[in-house]
């Protein structure tokens, strides 16, 4: 754990040992020294930093240039539209403008438009980070077993200031059959920079969030990038031969499941 | 048609749903909803004239069409019109001047409780300042009862959430030992599960079974699945205390998290044939939250406040033993900021303790909101005040797997010394027979005590 770097030792705490292989069984913030019944400073400077980091993950704008560079290298076209979101914190407030494309993105797409069997979606959600980081690496290894099978893969669409919701749009637009989109997770204290892979066959604006299949946690410590592009393929080749994607899918794999979806869906 | 003239204006509301909208304070989810007052005097002027609608109105004038909508039906069905007629004279404003009043004792306000509904509840609520909110709720009193005793004057309970991103059995239980440690866990212990797999479900349930037991600890477990998982499990002969579910104020958010009134009872009546309470037979818990019902897209537009209190109506018909408002994980289109987050958390927790209900708080925010421990603090604080149930108690605030900030077990002992709380009775001679208790009645654990250590080594 990166914040673990900074975790100070705590002084004068006669069970902060104790507490030391109790530490490996879990990330929780266990048996931090305390003053009275209150957190000691190093345990509070400690979370602040951590709060500190997914806010400003939160808040970091995508370098589009960069990943466009870096996606151009998988050989496909790579197109780059808006939301209809005018800036981050009317996305924040806004979902949905954020499930709708830009009217200038609509031309866009009309260009490319045509016969595809799966489009291809990236935006950077609630952590550019995460798809700055995540998002070229697990294309690298999805793209090329896509064509070995013989998928025909749309351009892939690098969207700014997305919901999950507008991977439906660019899908419909392009005609593609189904859609994967890449996106930054809430970032939680631990995990500043997870990506997200939203996966929904026939996609349009009927498609609800129980028909969407959901890779959560995509990153070096949670799901790693080759098991993320192998889990993508599978339930991309279970979503073709059955022609439906979500709920009805969730059998063939139990750890698809988002983990935060009780509530309300983390960036959906 | 409802009205009031202010500062010389008039503004006019088409119904009761717009007059209760336009009157609460400002939220995100409101706004994003296109139901929230276009300006602060529209907000007023709304406030002013939902102070001066008669209680009865309410009664008459359904905010979801009573035959489209089975919690409208509930609530109507079951008011009590003879607890009611000591307040049927009064409008809304009347009866926050009322609930203010010396004459608004604990006994009085108990009383009432049947004959209140969710929706003169909310409306109060909307005319109050948060001072109202909190001292009106700190007068109501609320008892419920499983293994231990919950509610009593001057204490403040805890939920043990010592959740963990794969379920790790020993992830989770280092967690367990260390909120036990610091004297959380009264409440419940309750571990939200990263699936829904049942069989997952089934061994965490054993796993804080096996806990309870092994520490003959005075307090009950839960395994937060879906109601459908928690009834097959009882059906498989799980140990299963307390059922868990999410609720909302309106039939079709309760649809979207695949429930009805229905299936709530068939649950309760499963885990009531159990007889695992020793002490009483409060065993639904509930949780809920502002916004739940616009995220589902069931509001039918109305505000979110509003719908939350419907959904402690529907809590309130199965006696829980604890209902917990889960106030800022749901994000900032439906709460912006740390502001919108502590003024909800009054409100709820003022609504359903006017109700009956045994009410906690997840006082959390997200990371994506504006808000941060300094908030928190003050809604923690604010509800202490307000004599709130209990609150959570995560490890270090920090809960690993839903990815959102909630309060620590530190956090809960600091307010415990502030306001001079103390844990359920039951629970607090238990954490004096470990040891933990130093001559002051404070929790000062010196060491992780071997017969605790001994857990991790199953």
């Amino acid at each position: 754990m990166s914040n673990d770097v900074t975790r100070r030792p705590t002084p004068n705490q006669e069970a902060a040992d104790a507490w030391a292989p109790l530490r490996r069984l879990t990330a929780a913030r266990i048996g931090l020294a305390r003053a009275g019944a209150s957190l000691a400073t190093s345990a509070l400077l400690d979370f602040r930093l951590a709060h500190a980091r997914a806010r400003d993950a939160v808040h970091t704008a995508l370098d589009e240039a960069a990943l466009r560079a870096q996606l151009e290298a998988l050989g496909l076209p790579v197109l780059t539209a808006a939301s209809a979101a005018a800036d981050r914190s009317q996305y924040l407030l806004r979902p949905d403008l954020g499930r709708s494309l830009a009217s200038s993105a609509i031309s866009t797409l009309d260009l490319h438009a045509g016969r595809y069997d799966v489009a291809l979606v990236v935006t950077e959600g609630l952590s550019a980070g995460a798809v700055q980081t995540h998002a070229c690496p697990v294309l690298t290894t999805l793209v090329p077993t896509l064509a070995r099978e013989g998928w025909c893969i749309a351009p892939i669409m690098l969207v700014r200031l997305g919901r999950v919701a507008i991977g439906d749009r660019v899908a419909r637009a392009l005609g593609a059959d189904s859609v994967v989109i890449l996106i930054g997770e809430r970032p939680g204290l631990t995990a500043p920079d997870s990506m997200g892979a939203y996966l929904t066959w026939n996609p349009g604006p009927q498609t609800t969030d129980a028909e969407r299949n959901c890779i959560s946690n995509i990153r070096p410590d949670g799901t790693g990038y080759a098991d993320a592009a192998s889990r993508i393929a599978h339930l991309l080749r279970e979503m073709r031969a059955r022609r439906l994607s979500g709920v009805a899918l969730k059998d063939s794999s139990d750890t698809t499941q988002s983990i935060t979806s009780d509530l309300s869906g983390p960036s959906s | 048609m409802y009205n009031a003239t202010v500062a010389g204006n008039r503004h006019t509301f088409p119904d009761i749903v717009a007059l209760l909208a336009k009157a609460s304070p400002l939220r995100s989810g409101d706004v994003l909803a296109g139901i929230a007052a276009e300006s602060d005097e529209e907000r007023v002027a709304a406030q002013c004239a939902l102070a001066d609608l008669p209680l009865s109105r309410l009664l008459d004038e359904h905010v979801i069409p009573y035959e489209a909508d089975e919690v409208t039906r509930l609530i109507i069905d079951t008011h009590d019109r003879a607890a009611f007629a000591p307040i049927a004279h009064l409008t809304v404003g009347g009866l926050r001047d009322w609930m203010l009043s010396d004459a608004a004792t604990s006994v009085a306000l108990a009383a009432l409780v049947p004959g209140l509904t969710p929706e003169m509840v909310a409306a109060v609520a909307k005319i109050c300042r948060a001072q109202d909110l909190i001292l009106i709720a700190a007068k109501c009193r609320v008892v419920t009862r499983f293994r231990n005793t919950l509610g009593l004057p001057e204490c403040l309970s805890v939920r043990l959430q010592p959740n963990h991103p794969t379920d790790d059995p020993k992830g989770i239980a280092a967690s367990i030992l260390d909120g036990l440690l610091l004297g959380a866990g009264d409440a419940v212990i309750g571990i939200n599960p990263a699936t829904d797999s049942p069989e997952r479900a089934h061994t965490l349930l054993a796993l804080l079974d096996d806990i309870r037991c092994r520490l003959d600890i005075p307090t009950q477990s839960c395994v937060l699945a879906h109601v459908t998982t928690t009834l097959g499990l009882i059906q498989k002969g799980a140990p299963v205390d307390l059922v868990f579910q999410s609720i909302a104020g309106t039939q079709a958010a309760n649809r979207s998290f695949g429930i009805d009134l229905a299936l709530l009872h068939e649950a309760r009546d499963a885990a009531l044939g159990l007889r695992r309470g020793t002490v009483g037979d409060n065993l639904m818990y509930f949780e809920t939250g502002q916004g739940s019902a616009l995220s589902a897209n069931a509001h039918h537009g109305v505000d979110q406040q509003t719908l939350e209190a419907r959904a402690y109506g529907v809590a309130r018909a199965f006696k829980p033993l604890l209902v917990n408002t889960v106030v800022g994980f749901i994000g900032p289109e439906y709460l912006h900021d740390g502001k919108q987050i502590i003024r909800a958390g009054l409100e709820d927790h003022f609504c359903g303790k006017l109700l009956g209900l045994p009410m906690g708080c997840d006082v959390c925010y997200t990371n994506h909101a504006e808000a941060d421990q300094d908030d928190m603090d003050a809604l923690l604080a604010l509800l202490v005040a307000a004599g709130v149930t209990y609150v959570m108690g995560v490890p270090g605030a920090d809960d690993i797997m839903l990815g959102y900030q909630s309060t620590s077990f530190h956090d809960a002992l600091t307010m415990r010394e502030l306001f001079r709380r103390r844990a359920a009775p039951e629970f607090e001679t238990w954490l004096q027979r470990q040891g933990l208790l130093d001559a002051a009645n404070r929790v000062r654990p010196r060491a992780v005590p071997s017969r605790f250590r001994a857990l991790l080594d199953a």
